[in-house]
């Protein structure tokens, strides 16, 4: 038996490495969308979406993600439904991440001044042009640093995944670790790799909020 | 006749009473300048002209549109009314020609040719033409308030409100703001303006109401300003020298 670390076993951590990112892009695009319509919801003038949305909030965010996790996995089933451990992985971050997203958006729509909303409701516009053609274009642009500061998150949570089987980058380190039993060395390669994909994100979180604080800072002085 | 009638207009914000019951009418082509202390009802009764609040009781009408009626039909009121802020509120991730064409393209859905065209009139008309495809951040305060200008004059308002427009400038930017304003007057512009511009008051006015604590003090003609007969805008006038 072979018990030291080989490139077979390195092409196995690459493998999970990738499915991490799988899961993390799917995790982003899902809880994105979500995440939209949450905001939305936070800041409609319809007061049964802004309870409803609120109270989703409120419950995700008070309730562990592996509980989720476990929901959907265990849980569905006993309903009838069949499902894989990726797509239960999928939808548990879906959900875990709209509330997130859709909380720190919400706070973006809600920072453009209110004055850029009298401003377009005066010229006539309708609510939704208001909010799509003047406060969003403008919320996206405080939103980018924090939602790219939010992906870091994502790709770690996404290890949780390992407990219901779903074999990405941390589930294979322990795979790998079961038959060889070399833990610091195995666990030290699977944090490199981590850190590999949350590095380059997080690099450009702080880029943007470096570039975003001087653009504020250029408006500030150009108003004053 | 009159395209903006006041009647015993009162409005509260919580439990501070704000106007208590002002009345005043403005007809078609006429200047109406809005002065008084700060706090004396004057922006809010502006701004009620445009719902941006909401009256407790009494009158208003604007272009025959009943703006005190819960049911009022808020664009129409808007398509009506072109208002300009101390603030300017420029939509800052758009350009100055696309701030202009927004409103005509989005709501009147002119294509963008057409809109192009008016967007480009209506910046002549303030003096900007040649910035329109700047942002509003590379613009002077003064700049960017006649930009302002621009884009409610591009819907076509039959009347123009203006609420401290020149506030945060300093007198040179002032003076461009102004002369924008002043044009817009003699092409026969209906306005109402609140302003602490008491020359300019004097010299573009047909009509000068004087607020004091909620209420209409002192109406009349410019000469108001020049031989005033209460002691309060004689007062508030003598601060101006």
């Amino acid at each position: 038996m072979n018990t030291a670390i080989n490139s077979g076993h390195l092409v196995f951590l690459l493998n999970g490495a990738m499915w991490t990112l799988v899961l993390s892009l799917l995790a982003f695009a899902g809880g994105g969308l979500g995440g939209f319509v949450v905001a939305l919801g936070r800041t409609s003038p319809i007061k049964v979406l802004r309870i409803l949305s609120s109270a989703y909030v409120q419950l995700i965010q008070g309730t562990p993600l592996l509980v989720i996790l476990f929901l959907t996995f265990f849980g569905l089933p006993t309903l009838g439904f069949s499902i894989t451990p990726l797509f239960a992985a999928a939808l548990s971050l879906t959900i875990y991440v709209s509330a997130y997203l859709g909380e720190i958006w919400r706070g973006c729509i809600e920072s453009v001044p209110k004055a850029q909303w009298e401003a377009a409701e005066c010229l006539a516009l309708s609510r939704v042009q208001r909010m799509f053609k003047v406060i969003l274009p403008q919320a996206v642009r405080i939103a980018t640093p924090p939602t790219v500061g939010f992906s870091v998150q994502i790709i770690k949570n996404t290890s949780l995944a390992s407990v219901v089987g779903f074999v990405e980058l941390a589930r294979a380190g322990q795979l790998i670790n079961n038959s060889i039993f070399e833990p610091f060395a195995i666990y030290m390669i699977v944090a490199l790799l981590y850190f590999c994909l949350c590095f380059p994100v997080s690099a450009l979180s702080k880029r943007l909020e470096r570039t975003g604080a001087a653009r504020l800072r250029t408006l500030k002085a150009a108003s004053a | 006749m009159s395209v903006v009638v006041l009647k015993n207009v009162k409005k509260s914000f919580g439990s501070l009473p704000v106007l208590h019951g002002v009345s005043f009418a403005v007809a078609k082509g006429e200047v109406l300048a809005l002065i008084g202390a700060s706090g004396s009802g004057k922006s809010t009764a502006l701004r009620c002209i445009d719902r941006l609040e909401i009256v407790d009781s009494g009158e208003i009408e604007v272009c025959g549109h009943m703006v005190h009626d819960p049911g009022l039909d808020l664009r129409r009121l808007r398509l009506d009314v072109g208002i300009v802020f101390q603030s300017y509120n420029l939509f800052p991730h758009l350009t100055i020609k696309e701030n202009v064409t927004l409103a005509p393209r989005s709501v009147k859905k002119l294509d963008r040719r057409a809109a192009d065209e008016i967007a480009m009139q209506s910046l002549q008309k303030v003096g900007l033409a040649e910035k329109a495809d700047n942002y509003p951040e590379q613009l002077s305060g003064g700049q960017q308030q006649r930009a302002a200008i621009a884009r409610s004059l591009a819907m076509e308002p039959k009347v123009m409100l203006f609420d401290e427009v020149t506030s945060a400038l300093d007198p040179k930017l002032t003076g461009e703001v102004l002369k924008v304003i002043e044009a817009l007057a003699a092409s026969g512009m209906t306005m109402i303006m609140v302003t602490h511009e008491m020359g300019f008051a004097r010299r573009v006015a047909d009509q000068v109401v004087f607020m004091h604590e909620g209420l209409v003090h002192e109406a009349g003609s410019a000469d108001i300003l020049t031989n005033p007969s209460t002691p309060e805008l004689r007062e508030f006038v003598s601060n101006d020298l």
